[in-house]
């Protein structure tokens, strides 16, 4: 126990001396949570608007206020003919324009039915849809409210429920996508480097003649690096309730204790690679290709993994973030209970027996 | 009188994959004595060490550590000996106090004696002023000279050194062979690779290794007598001359 301690105990010192890294592994995860929360989103603010109304009456400057009103549109421009929107397309100013015919208001008057026609900017065509969509949805609004008193012979109302994400924000697919990634850098390449550092510097060859058991190198090199990914799971849990508003609507608990389970499994990975590796360069690259690549594409947290090609799917599988990603958001987002991760996290702690099993191996069989 | 044997080996081989990299050497230590073990590059020092070591395991033969056998003993053996690579092992983002106290905890060393064997080892080496500063703003000689000490703080009966004083100065090096002789009177066993000859000089006895194979062994002055040479520089180019493996 005293030879544990007095290795974890190193361990600790070899951190808290370097001063950069410790800095990179605290302050990964809180910039990667300001940076996904507000600058990388695919919600759309304040998109610039122009109108070129030719009808100019009241229900259009009702529209056109409603438009600008609202948090998604700011109106930039009126416009005077159909040459000057190609014009402002052009020059990029604006991302939708608001054509209403000059009939508009007759139309409406007379025959109950009149045309809108939207004009978006569809370079991005995920934004022009997303806009073109809000415009709609603002004016059926509209729409509705003129419509309050008369009563129409047939109506079907759709009202669409988006479950646990009413006001479908970004943040709550990436939280558990920016913890699988953070856990994965922390835990496997760190205790990658670590070890293979000591094999670099010679000292690794002195533990390995000294009496102390080489299970014990292995569990007390892998502490220090439990306790970090312990604080950046805290970390990364505060800042998604107190500053993006993301609930925790699963058991704490249990979200920690899936989050430790994934922390192991990212240490035994990290293990293998320093078994296999003789240089710090070698195993940082390994660890870059072979489990932060996946577990950014791969695991559903950037690209939706049921549009992939069947290769890949299936070669999802086999990455442990995307089981901890889908973990993540059934227990924080979705509020479930252990009952039904349970199949996660039993594929999870396999994957992490197995990888362990296959490390301790390795690295016994160096000495023989 | 005769001293006891501390370190035995019979017949003691290494194969890897066709190629025997130590060839059935058969040699003994004596306790106390400050053995070298010379030989080219290749000649097969160093996986002769390991396996003595318990580092790695002998393909046939055999050998005692202290009593302890090499084949089944080595926690035993990794208890009774201590070591020192070529590469300098201490780590430089520690200062010398926690280097010491690190080795001294894997060794299981009780905190009094840890605190009582540290201050005389300040002493011994004159750096109690540096004894908070980081490893890695101290001198190499320095270093080498701290690393020895280290490797013998548990105070094993056999060091182990491999190639210590690889890239230090003549003077330092006197001064660690010092160190040396004062492990050596304390009944410390002393086992030395080298390449400097004038270092095989102050060794008890040498054995020269060319091919895999144990070619001579001997005192220095038995060895200069046997082969007609005036120094031991002569002694092992007539030795290593015969070696017919490249390096490895």
């Amino acid at each position: 126990m005293k030879q544990f301690i007095s290795f974890v105990k190193k361990e600790f010192y070899h951190i808290l001396r370097d001063r950069r890294t410790l800095f990179i592994l605290l302050g990964m995860p809180i910039v990667q949570i300001i940076i996904f929360g507000f600058a990388l989103t695919n919600e759309v603010k304040n998109a610039k608007f122009a109108i070129l109304d030719q009808s100019g009456d009241i229900a259009t400057r009702q529209i056109t206020d409603e438009l600008d009103a609202s948090r998604y549109f700011d109106l930039a421009s009126s416009l005077k003919n159909y040459e000057e929107i190609e014009h402002l397309f052009r020059q990029g100013k604006v991302k939708l324009v608001v054509v209403f015919p000059p009939s508009f208001n007759s139309d409406l008057q007379h025959f109950n039915s009149a045309q809108i026609q939207l004009v978006a900017d569809a370079s991005d065509p995920n934004t022009a849809t997303t806009l073109t969509g809000y415009a709609t949805t603002i004016i059926k609004d509209y729409q509705l409210r003129l419509l309050h008193d008369k009563k129409l012979p047939y109506t079907i109302n759709t009202t669409a429920r988006m479950l646990y994400n009413s006001q479908l924000k970004g943040a709550y697919s990436f939280v558990p996508g920016v913890m699988a990634m953070v856990l994965m850098l922390v835990c496997t390449m760190m205790t990658a480097i670590t070890i293979v550092r000591e094999k670099e510097t010679g000292t690794m060859e002195i533990m390995l003649v000294s009496p102390i058991q080489p299970l014990k190198i292995i569990i007390a090199k892998a502490v220090p690096y439990l306790l970090l990914s312990i604080i950046n799971i805290a970390s990364i849990l505060l800042l998604s309730v107190f500053v993006l508003d993301v609930p925790i609507k699963g058991n704490l608990l249990l979200l920690i204790s899936e989050g430790i389970l994934f922390t192991l499994t990212c240490l035994s990975f990290g293990l293998l690679i320093s078994s296999v590796t003789e240089s710090q360069q070698t195993a940082m690259f390994i660890s870059l290709v072979g489990m932060f690549l996946p577990t950014v594409m791969l695991s559903g947290f950037m690209f939706p993994i049921e549009n992939m090609p069947l290769p890949l799917r299936i070669i999802s599988r086999a990455v442990p973030a995307k089981w901890f990603y889908d973990i993540v958001k059934s227990v924080m987002i979705k509020g479930l209970s252990f009952q039904y991760v349970a199949k996660e996290t039993i594929i999870l702690a396999g994957m992490t027996v197995f990888l362990l099993a296959l490390s301790i191996k390795k690295f016994k069989t160096r000495l023989a | 009188m005769e001293a006891e044997n501390i370190i035995t080996t019979e017949e003691l081989t290494k194969r890897f994959a066709g190629f025997t990299a130590v060839d059935a050497i058969s040699f003994n230590v004596k306790k106390g004595e400050i053995f070298g073990f010379l030989g080219a590059n290749g000649a097969g020092k160093t996986t002769a060490m390991r396996m003595l070591c318990g580092l790695s395991k002998p393909t046939s033969g055999k050998a005692t550590i202290a009593g302890a056998d090499v084949y089944k003993q080595t926690e035993q053996i990794k208890k009774s000996i201590g070591y020192m690579s070529q590469k300098f092992s201490l780590y430089e983002d520690l200062t010398v106090k926690e280097n010491i106290r690190f080795y001294g905890g894997i060794y299981g060393k009780t905190n009094a004696f840890i605190k009582e064997k540290t201050a005389f080892l300040l002493h011994q080496l004159n750096i109690e002023n540096e004894a908070d500063k980081l490893v890695a703003s101290l001198p190499l000689g320095w270093k080498q000279k701290l690393a020895f000490s280290v490797a013998i703080f548990h105070e094993p009966q056999i060091v182990f050194l491999d190639e210590p004083t690889g890239g230090v100065d003549p003077v330092t090096r006197r001064e660690f062979w010092n160190l040396i002789y004062q492990a050596s009177e304390r009944g410390i066993t002393i086992f030395v690779t080298t390449h400097y000859m004038d270092e095989a000089e102050y060794c008890n006895r040498v054995s020269i290794m060319v091919d895999g194979k144990i070619e001579a062994l001997d005192t220095p002055r038995g060895l200069k007598e046997t082969y007609n040479a005036t120094t031991m520089d002569d002694v092992f180019l007539q030795l290593a001359r015969k070696a017919t493996r490249a390096d490895v």
